[in-house]
C-alpha cells in the first residue's frame, strides 16, 4: 500500500496504454489478417444498442419534449426555455451554477496545485495523499450526511462553529450576558451608563467594589459559577461581580448573601478620573477580580459594554446566505485529492535539469515555481481545472443533501432543478426536458474540446 | 479523455535523482513550517469522516448533549447500538439492493465493453474511427439528458422501478467509460500476439476471451473498481429508477434526510455503513483506482 498514491509509482501513460508506448496509435495503417466487418458489428452489437437506446435516442427525444408543455399535449416552442431565463427562481438557479463553475474549479485547482508541491517536502507524502484521497471512495450522499453534521450551527454540536467560536473566543472576551443589567435605584453603588456598567462613587482604598448585576437568563449562566464572595483582602482595587438574585426569594438587595452565585469571565476596567481606562481585569468563578499594581489615585469600576453582548456562536453555514459557499467547501474536500494526485504526477514528470539549471542561473524558488513549475505543469492544469467545471456544472447530490428543504430554493443548481421540477414533485416534464438540454449544452463545448483533443493525439 | 496530456513520468524523469529538489527546498523553507501546515490540512480533510464515526457510534442523547469531540474525553459513551438498530430497518434490504445493483453492473460494463473496445482496437470496418469519436462525445453526457425518455420507455416496458431497469441504465451511461479506457489499453497489446493467432486459425471469440482479456487485466480492473464505485455511490438513478422496495442504501437515506436532527443515530451509522465497502476497496486496490482515473479523468 505504501507508495502507491505516489504520481511517480504509478505512471500514467502506462496505466492508460497499458503495454504499448505514448498515446494510443491505430493499429489500422498497415494490412493485416483480420475478421470481416460482420464480426465486428456482432462485438459491438451489444454496446451500440444500450448506447443508442439509453443515450443516443434520449438526447433527440429530450430535444423534441422540451418544445411541449407539462401535460405533453400542447406544444410551447421555445416557452420552456424562456421560462428559465425569466423565471426568478430559475435565475437564482442559473446565478448559482454561475457562482459554482467560476468558484469550484479554481479552488479545487489552486489547493491541488498546492498540496501537490507541498507533499514533496514531507516524509509522509503518502499517508497525506491518502487522507486528501479517501473522499473520492465516499459517496456524495455520505459526504452530504458528513458536511451536515459539519455544519450544524449549535458550536456545541457543529464542528465548523466549534473552530470559529473557539479561535474567536481566543481573541476576544468569551463570556457574554445578554440581556443582564445592574441593580438600579438610589441604594445601588451601580448604574447603566449607555450600556456598560460603572460605579456610582470612586473606589475607595481598602473597600471591596461591590457591582450587582440582575436579569442573567438562565441559559447565559456559565456551569462554572460558583457562590459569590468578597474579594480577599490584600493590596490594590478588588471586588465582586455577582447575579444579586437570592433562588427561590429572600436575600439583601446589594449585598453578597451565601446563595448568590459570582458572574465569571466578565472584563473589568478601573477607570481613572481623567477617563482613561488604567487597568483591566477578569472576574474569577466566585466573581471576584482584583487590579494588580493600580498606581494610587480615584478610580471608579467599569463593566464595560461588551460584557452585555451575545457571545460568538459562529455562522449559519445552512442558512439562504452562506449555503452555496458551504456547499462548495464541501465539494472542494471531495475533489481536492483527485486534482492533487493528476497535478503530482505531473509535477513529478517535469525534468529536474531545466530547474536544476534555472537555479544555477540565480533563480529564485518563487521564480522557478512560477517561470517553469507551472507553464510545464499547464496541460496537467487545463485537465484538472476542465474536470472539475464538469462536475460543478453537473453536481446534484451535494446540494441535494446538504442544502435543508428550506434553504433549497437559494441553493439550488440546474441538475437538481431538473430533477426537482420532473421527478421531485414539480411534474413538468417539459421544462425538465429544457433544462436538461440546456445542461447538455452547458456541457456541449467540453465534448468538442475532448473529440478535438483525441483526434490531435491519435494521428 | 486525458491520456494524451498528462505526462509519463517514467520515461522524462530516467535517470534524475528523485529526491534532489524536495531535500533542498526542505533545506531552504524549513520544514518545520511546511509540517505544521499540511499536519493543519490533513486534518481537515480527516476531521469530518472522524465525526461521522463518533457521531454514529454515540446514542442520540449524548450526541445531542455534546459535541462528537468530548470522545476524547469519554470514550466510554461509544455503543455499536446505532448499528445494531439499523439491522432491523429498512436499511438492510437497501443494502442488498445496492449490492443487487451494483454487482452485475460492473459484470456487465466489463463484458460489454471489452467486445466494443477489441472490436474498435483490433478489427477494420467501415466508419470505425467516426464511431469511436461519438463514443469519446458520450464521455461527459450528463446523466439527466436520460432520464425523462428513459422513464417513459420503462413505463412502456413494464420494467420501472425495478433492478433490472437500474441496472440497465447504469451500464449505458458507463459504456462509454469503460470502452474509451479499455480500447486505449487493448490497441497497445502487440500485434504479434493477435497476429500469430488469427494465422493459427483461432476465431474472434478465442482471441478475445483467451488473448486480448486477460492480457488487458490490469485496465479490466481499474475500470471495474471505478465501475462499481460509481453505481455503488449513485443517487440520481436511483431516485428515479428504483422504486422503495428496490431502492439501494443511498435512496433510502436520502429518505431519511427529511427528519435530519431527530435520526442523526439511523444517517451517521447507515452513512458509515455505505462507505465502508467503497473505502476498503479503495485501500486495497488504490493502484488501480489512481491508474483508472490517470487513464480517464473525464467524467
Amino acid at each position: 500500500m505504501t507508495e502507491r498514491l505516489d504520481g511517480r509509482q504509478a505512471p500514467p501513460a502506462d496505466a492508460a496504454g497499458g503495454p504499448s508506448t505514448g498515446p494510443a496509435a491505430p493499429p489500422s495503417k498497415k494490412p493485416r489478417l483480420g475478421p470481416s466487418p460482420a464480426v465486428a458489428i456482432a462485438f459491438l452489437l451489444p454496446a451500440a444498442l444500450l448506447l443508442g437506446i439509453w443515450v443516443v435516442y434520449p438526447i433527440g427525444y429530450s430535444l423534441f419534449r422540451s418544445l411541449f408543455d407539462a401535460s405533453g399535449q400542447g406544444f410551447v416552442g421555445l416557452g420552456n426555455y424562456a421560462t428559465i431565463f425569466t423565471d426568478s427562481g430559475m435565475l437564482t438557479t442559473i446565478r448559482n451554477n454561475l457562482i459554482w463553475v467560476v468558484v469550484a474549479p479554481i479552488v479545487v485547482t489552486t489547493l491541488g496545485l498546492i498540496f501537490a508541491v507541498l507533499t514533496e517536502r514531507i516524509r509522509w507524502a503518502t499517508a497525506f495523499k491518502l487522507i486528501v484521497f479517501m473522499p473520492m471512495a465516499v459517496s456524495l450522499m455520505a459526504a452530504g450526511v458528513i458536511f451536515r453534521l459539519v455544519y450544524e450551527e449549535n458550536p456545541d454540536r457543529g464542528v465548523a462553529n466549534a473552530i470559529l467560536t473557539t479561535v474567536h473566543d481566543t481573541f476576544s472576551s468569551s463570556q457574554g450576558y445578554p440581556e443582564a443589567r445592574p441593580r438600579e435605584g438610589d441604594q445601588s453603588p451601580v448604574t447603566d451608563q449607555n450600556g456598560a456598567v460603572v460605579t456610582k462613587q470612586a473606589a475607595q482604598a481598602g473597600q471591596p467594589v461591590l457591582i450587582p448585576i440582575v436579569g442573567v437568563r438562565q441559559e447565559f449562566m456559565p456551569d462554572d459559577a460558583a457562590p459569590a464572595q468578597a474579594p480577599a483582602a490584600g493590596d490594590g482595587l478588588a471586588g465582586t461581580v455577582w447575579f444579586d438574585f437570592t433562588p427561590g426569594g429572600g436575600g439583601v438587595n446589594g449585598a453578597v448573601d451565601g446563595s448568590e452565585r459570582g458572574l465569571p469571565g466578565m472584563t473589568v476596567e478601573a477607570v481613572s478620573s481623567g477617563g482613561e481606562v488604567a487597568a483591566t481585569a477578569t472576574t474569577a468563578e466566585d466573581g471576584t477580580f482584583r487590579f494588580e499594581g493600580l498606581p494610587a489615585g480615584s478610580y471608579t469600576v467599569r463593566l464595560p459594554q461588551s460584557n452585555f453582548e451575545a457571545s460568538y456562536n459562529g455562522l449559519t453555514w445552512l442558512g439562504p446566505t452562506l449555503i452555496t459557499p458551504a456547499i462548495i467547501g464541501a465539494f472542494v474536500w471531495v475533489w481536492a485529492g483527485f486534482a492533487m494526485v493528476l497535478i503530482a504526477a505531473g509535477l513529478a514528470a517535469i525534468p529536474r535539469d531545466a530547474l536544476e539549471a534555472a537555479r544555477i542561473d540565480g533563480a529564485t524558488e518563487w521564480q522557478v515555481f512560477r517561470k517553469i513549475t507551472v507553464p510545464l505543469l499547464s496541460p496537467v492544469l487545463l485537465v484538472v481545472f476542465v474536470t472539475m467545471i464538469i462536475n460543478t456544472l453537473k453536481v446534484f447530490d451535494l446540494v441535494f443533501i446538504i442544502a435543508p428543504a428550506s434553504v433549497q430554493p437559494q441553493a439550488n443548481v440546474v441538475a437538481l432543478e431538473m430533477w426537482r421540477v420532473s421527478f421531485g414533485g414539480g411534474g413538468n416534464q417539459g421544462l425538465g426536458s429544457a433544462l436538461a438540454i440546456f445542461l447538455l449544452l452547458l456541457v456541449l463545448p467540453f465534448m468538442i474540446m475532448n473529440i478535438r483533443r483525441f483526434r490531435r493525439g491519435d494521428s | 479523455m486525458t491520456t494524451a496530456t498528462v505526462p509519463a513520468p517514467s520515461r522524462l524523469e530516467a535517470g534524475a535523482p528523485r529526491r534532489g529538489l524536495a531535500s533542498r527546498i526542505v533545506d531552504r523553507l524549513g520544514s518545520g513550517a511546511v509540517q505544521v501546515v499540511m499536519v493543519v490540512l490533513g486534518l481537515f480533510w480527516l476531521v469530518p469522516t472522524l465525526g461521522l464515526l463518533v457521531v454514529s457510534l454515540r446514542t442520540t442523547q449524548v450526541n445531542n448533549a455534546e459535541g462528537w469531540w468530548s470522545v476524547f474525553t469519554k470514550p466510554a459513551e461509544l455503543t455499536i447500538q446505532n448499528y445494531a438498530n439499523l439491522l432491523g430497518s429498512g436499511f438492510t434490504a437497501s443494502f442488498w439492493n445496492t449490492v443487487a445493483i451494483t454487482v452485475p453492473t460492473t459484470v456487465l460494463v466489463i463484458g460489454i465493453a471489452a467486445m466494443a473496445a477489441y472490436a474498435f482496437a483490433w478489427m477494420d470496418f467501415p466508419g470505425r474511427d467516426t464511431a469511436f469519436l461519438v463514443v469519446v462525445g458520450l464521455l461527459i453526457v450528463p446523466i439527466q439528458i436520460a432520464l425523462i425518455p428513459v422513464a417513459s420507455l420503462y413505463g412502456a416496458a413494464g420494467i420501472f422501478g425495478t433492478i433490472p431497469g437500474v441496472v440497465l441504465f447504469h451500464v449505458a451511461f458507463g459504456l462509454p467509460f469503460a470502452i474509451f479506457l479499455l480500447r486505449n489499453f487493448f490497441v497497445g497489446i502487440p500485434s504479434s500476439l493477435l497476429e500469430a493467432a488469427r494465422m493459427d486459425g483461432a476465431s474472434e471469440w478465442k482471441i478475445f476471451a483467451q488473448v486480448v482479456f486477460p492480457l488487458g487485466k490490469p485496465a479490466i480492473a481499474s475500470l471495474g473498481i471505478f465501475q462499481f464505485l460509481w453505481v455503488w455511490n449513485d443517487m440520481l438513478i436511483a431516485l428515479v429508477f428504483a422504486d422503495t422496495g428496490n431502492q439501494p442504501m443511498t435512496k433510502y437515506l436520502q429518505s431519511q434526510m427529511r427528519q435530519f436532527g431527530s435520526n442523526v443515530d439511523i444517517l451517521s451509522s447507515g452513512a458509515f455503513m455505505s462507505l465502508i465497502i467503497p473505502l476498503v476497496l479503495f485501500f486495497a486496490f488504490q493502484r488501480y483506482f489512481v491508474q483508472g482515473m490517470m487513464a480517464g479523468s473525464v467524467k
